[in-house]
Order: structure tokens, then C-alpha cells, then sequence
């Protein structure tokens, strides 16, 4: 006897961000990427629409990252010491479509650059690059309340995605975000209950839970993968359920978790890049949306991964 | 859970008088105000007191789909007025209500059919009201069975117990929350279930709180939907209590507002 596939009905949808504006739109970009917009858990293409691939970003540094792995810095080689130059080598000959800015020398232990620097560069990069923006903080909120707003000014009207916004300061970046027209990144500590209390928050200031992409927070394969996989998969069931605080994509920092591991430590050795490509498979399965990485090898491996599970 | 905001309805003075005024924006305000409570769903009746509730109910489904766009469950034990009300309506639509009985049965699931409509089923017939959660449960049956045989989606029917008063019919009021519980195995998949709350609490004094009391033990039986007073904000913050409780909705600090948003 055929076995019968049982198809869920959702009633809610995963909201749909749009990242990037074109120059008729009041940006400069040359295209821009939709994440979201499912109606439906990762890659069940009968039980609903699932309008939009998710997406790789390539993760550089305003700061040469000299603390990388000997095997991502041979991969860029001298262009990490300019982070234009950079940029232009992922969009250029790795053809990056979406670019993840760290600002890491903001941070006052890695340079202490100022907020005019970085509004600076990213003006630059602006300039150089026609993909759209991913701008992240250097994680010291102080610091941060001084850059993002300045970066966020700087990149009016393109419509980048900027965080993290935290539980305990997220005001600074929402107000800044809700007047440059971005939209923003949610962080919470692997919880859920954080995740939704987090969304409302910022939802209150006037920043439509439309705009918000939730960094869940993720562990790497062997570094609480399945307590990150589990926290998404419950939001997503959720925000399916009809649960609109929590109908927002995930980002999920696959890179920067990936190269932590001890494994990925050996030297001379391809184990890093297959630290990140797992981690990166079991997040897609998760629910992510934007998926933050580091070596372009990795990269091209998951990008026709998606490719294949979306048949084309 | 699905709330039916109950308050446009003939009965209440304030609705029979803007009904027989033609005053649309009484019934506009009273729409607005129960879907800003959280009212997912809203219900129309005319009223005992409509000479003409064919057409008044047109026009009260006119008035409210002027400033919504939610569904609107027609309120009439008269297949007709609720047809006309369905021929008038562009939202989504909920049929309210038929009984076991089948004369009934053939008219209103054929409607529910052409309409698209979902429907609440009254286990209650031409026999009179049930005395127990047997009698319940058998009428609910034939109504299932009903919407099985013509062809209706047995997940759009919302099965009504009949709540009883508890000041005058207490013994029955733990049979209608065990038959909440028993319509979900009467097949597969499960018909949903409803009450019309008041009821519970009709002739008592401490209403509201009877009414969140037995709404929140209906909750725990499974109550998937009832019609209530959605402006009762303490009735409705113990119905979201309830439901985070059930692990129905994911807690945060903010739980009650996070309902608003939803």
C-alpha cells in the first residue's frame, strides 16, 4: 500500500527582509537579496512556499584579523590589510552577493577606532561595492552606541541589515535603524524566551517586527549545535503556528563559531572548512536564513548545497 | 485559541437601537473596539427584536466590513437570514449555528460549502437540549458524520457542548468540559471546538469571574474557539495565561502585550 505524506497546513509565514536598495529606491546597489517569506520548515517544498533561497554572507573585517586561522588568511592573502580591497576580492573573484562588515577594530582591546572612521569606511565600501551590507557591531555596547549610529547614518536609504541589538541596548541601534530606513539584527543568548521579549521590545519603539532578523546564536558541530538547532526549530514552529514575534528570519555567524572549534586548530589542514560546511548544513536544516561565513571554499560548497536542495 | 467577539448583537441595547436607527457608526465603534481588544473573529446577530433580519443582517455585515476585514460569524437559527448575510459578505465567514438536526444539516453544510465557510454545529435537536456528555457526543456524531457524507471539510466545523448555566444546571457543567475533551476522537481528523460563554455564567452574579474560570478549564480540555465578551481584558489575560501554561504560546516577560502583536 502507497504510504500517505502527511502535509501541514501553517497558518503563519516567516516575514519577508529585504536587504539592499537599487538606485530607483533611493540606494546604490546593483541588486538586493530577499531572505524569508516561508510558509513552511526548511526545504519542505510540498507543505508550503518557500519564496526565497537563504543566503550566504561573506564575514570581513575592518581590521586585519590577524587571530584567523593560517588557512583562511593564506585564502586572502594580503587583501585582509585593506578591508576594501578586501571586499572586492569576495564580490570579485568569489562572487559574494551579500557582504558581512565586522567592526571589529572599534572594539577599545582591538584599535578603539572611532565612530568617524568607521562611518568612513563604510562610505568606501559603499562606494567600491555594489552588494548589499551586512554592518556589525564590535560587540562592546558602549562602543557600539557610538559606531553603529554613525555607520547607520552613513548608509542611509541602502537599506543594510545592522546589529547585534541586545536586550540590555537595543535603543540606540533601533532608533538609529528606524531613521536611516535599515533594518536590524536581534541577538539573543540561545533563548527563545529572550528571542520574543527582545522582538516586542524593539517592536515598541516603532520598528515593524518586519525589519528585525533574530541572531539566534549558535554553537558550532560539537559546541551545543543540537541546543542551537532545537532553539530555532522551536521558533520557526512557532512563528508558523501564527506566533508574528517571532515570524522573523535567523542569521546565524557560522564562520566566526566554526574557526573556535579546537578541531579547526591543526595546523596545515582542510578540517576548518569542513568544521563550517557541517555547521552550516545543520543550520540550514535549522531554519537559517542568512548564513555569515568565513572560507571561501566552505562557501562554494554550501552555496550549491542550497542550489541542489532547491533543484536548480 | 479563535475569539469571537460577541457584543454585535440585537440583544444589547445600544446594537437594537443603532440597528433600527440604521446608525453605522455604533456598529463601526463596536467592531473596532472588540478587534483592538484581540477579537480574531466577529459575531453578527440581529437581535430577537428585528422585524427584518434578512435585511438587517445585510446590512450590519455592510457596516462592519467597512472598517474590517476580519471573518464575521452569522448569528441566526434562520438558514435564510444566514444566507443573506453570505451573499452580502466578503470576509471570511463562519456559519453560526446548525443544529443535529438533519432537515438543518442538509441546508447549512451545503451553504458552508458554497461559501467557503466554516461552521459551528450545536449538539443540540428538535429533542430538546442534552442532559450529559453522551448525549453530547452522539449528537455530535451525527453532525460530523453529516459534513463526512456531503463532503465538508471536518476541520472547519466547530462543534458547540450547549453550555448550561451553572447556577441552575451545575451537575452538567463537568459533562460539557469532558465533552470538549471526547468531539476530538469522534473522528480523523477532529472536528474544533466552541463555546458560546456566557451562558455559563447567565443569571449568576459573579459573572466575569465564573466566565474565566470555566473558560480557562474549557482551555485545558481543549477548547480550540469561543464566542465571548472580548472586552473583558481580565477574561481575556487569563485565557493567554492559560494558554502559556498549555505550552500553547512561548513565554516571554512580555507575554500579554506579545498577544496584541499577534
Amino acid at each position: 500500500m502507497a504510504e500517505e505524506v502527511l502535509i501541514e497546513k501553517w497558518p503563519g509565514t516567516v516575514s519577508s527582509v529585504t536587504i539592499g536598495a537599487l538606485k530607483n529606491e533611493g540606494g546604490s546597489r546593483s541588486a538586493i537579496i530577499k531572505v524569508g517569506g516561508q510558509k513552511t520548515l526548511p526545504f519542505l517544498f510540498k507543505e508550503g512556499q518557500i519564496p526565497n533561497k537563504p543566503v550566504v554572507a561573506f564575514e570581513i573585517w575592518d581590521i586585519s584579523p590577524d587571530d584567523w586561522h593560517p588557512e583562511l588568511i593564506k585564502e586572502y592573502g594580503t587583501s585582509l590589510k585593506d578591508p576594501v580591497v578586501w571586499a572586492e576580492k569576495c564580490v570579485n573573484d568569489h562572487k559574494a552577493e551579500l557582504l558581512c562588515i565586522k567592526l571589529q577594530g572599534a572594539h577599545p582591546d582591538f584599535g578603539n577606532k572611532t565612530a568617524k572612521e568607521e562611518a568612513g569606511l563604510i562610505s568606501q565600501l559603499l562606494k567600491k561595492v555594489s552588494v548589499p551590507l551586512i554592518i556589525y557591531g564590535c560587540g562592546d555596547n558602549e562602543k557600539d552606541n557610538e559606531i553603529l549610529p554613525a555607520c547607520s547614518e552613513a548608509a542611509k536609504g541602502e537599506k543594510c541589515l545592522i546589529g547585534d541589538a541586545v536586550q540590555e541596548n537595543y535603543k540606540t541601534l533601533t532608533a538609529a535603524v528606524l531613521a536611516d530606513g535599515h533594518n536590524i539584527i536581534a541577538e539573543s543568548p540561545i533563548d527563545i524566551n529572550i528571542a520574543k521579549q527582545l522582538n516586542i521590545l524593539i517592536s515598541d519603539m516603532g520598528l515593524s517586527l518586519e525589519r528585525i532578523v533574530i541572531n539566534p546564536t549558535i554553537g558550532a558541530l560539537g559546541y551545543g549545535l543540537e541546543y542551537a538547532y532545537s532553539i530555532m526549530e522551536r521558533a520557526r514552529l512557532a512563528a508558523l503556528s501564527g506566533d508574528k514575534t517571532l515570524a522573523c528570519p535567523f542569521i546565524c555567524f557560522i564562520g566566526q563559531e566554526a574557526w573556535r572549534a579546537k578541531e579547526t586548530k591543526v595546523e596545515e589542514s582542510q578540517q576548518g572548512i569542513i568544521w563550517e560546511q557541517v555547521t552550516a548544513i545543520a543550520l540550514l536544516e535549522a531554519g537559517a536564513d542568512i548564513l555569515v561565513m568565513r572560507h571561501p571554499k566552505a562557501i562554494e560548497k554550501i552555496n550549491s548545497h542550497i542550489q541542489e536542495l532547491f533543484g536548480s | 485559541m479563535l475569539i469571537i467577539g460577541e457584543l454585535i448583537n440585537g440583544m444589547y441595547a445600544n446594537i437594537g437601537k443603532a440597528i433600527k436607527e440604521k446608525n453605522k457608526e455604533i456598529i463601526k465603534k463596536c467592531a473596532l473596539e472588540q478587534i483592538n481588544a484581540g477579537a480574531d473573529a466577529l459575531d453578527v446577530n440581529c437581535g430577537p427584536a428585528s422585524r427584518k433580519p434578512a435585511e438587517d443582517i445585510v446590512w450590519l455585515v455592510e457596516a462592519i466590513q467597512e472598517v474590517t476585514d476580519r471573518p464575521l460569524s452569522l448569528d441566526s437559527s434562520k438558514p435564510e437570514v444566514i444566507e443573506a448575510g453570505l451573499k452580502a459578505l466578503k470576509n471570511k465567514s463562519i456559519i453560526n449555528s446548525t443544529t443535529a438536526d438533519q432537515d438543518k444539516l442538509d441546508k447549512l453544510i451545503p451553504l458552508a460549502k458554497k461559501y467557503n465557510s466554516k461552521l459551528i454545529g450545536l449538539t443540540i435537536s428538535t429533542k430538546g437540549i442534552p442532559q450529559n456528555k453522551d448525549q453530547r457526543l452522539e449528537l455530535a456524531a451525527m453532525i460530523v458524520s453529516s459534513c463526512v457524507e456531503q463532503g465538508y471539510p471536518v476541520e472547519e466545523l466547530y462543534i458547540d457542548p450547549i453550555v448550561m448555566p451553572v447556577n441552575v444546571a451545575q451537575a452538567q457543567t463537568r459533562e460539557i468540559l469532558e465533552a470538549i475533551k471526547e468531539f476530538k476522537i469522534i473522528s480523523e481528523p477532529s472536528p474544533k471546538t466552541i463555546v458560546g460563554l456566557s451562558n455559563v455564567s447567565q443569571g449568576a452574579i459573579a459573572r466575569n469571574l465564573i466566565n474565566r474560570t470555566f473558560l480557562v478549564m474549557a482551555l485545558e480540555s481543549g477548547l480550540d474557539a469561543a464566542i465571548l465578551d472580548p472586552l473583558d481584558r481580565e477574561l481575556l489575560d487569563a485565557a493567554i495565561t492559560a494558554e502559556l501554561i498549555l505550552n500553547k504560546q512561548i513565554y516571554c516577560d512580555s507575554y500579554l502585550e506579545a498577544f496584541k502583536k499577534k
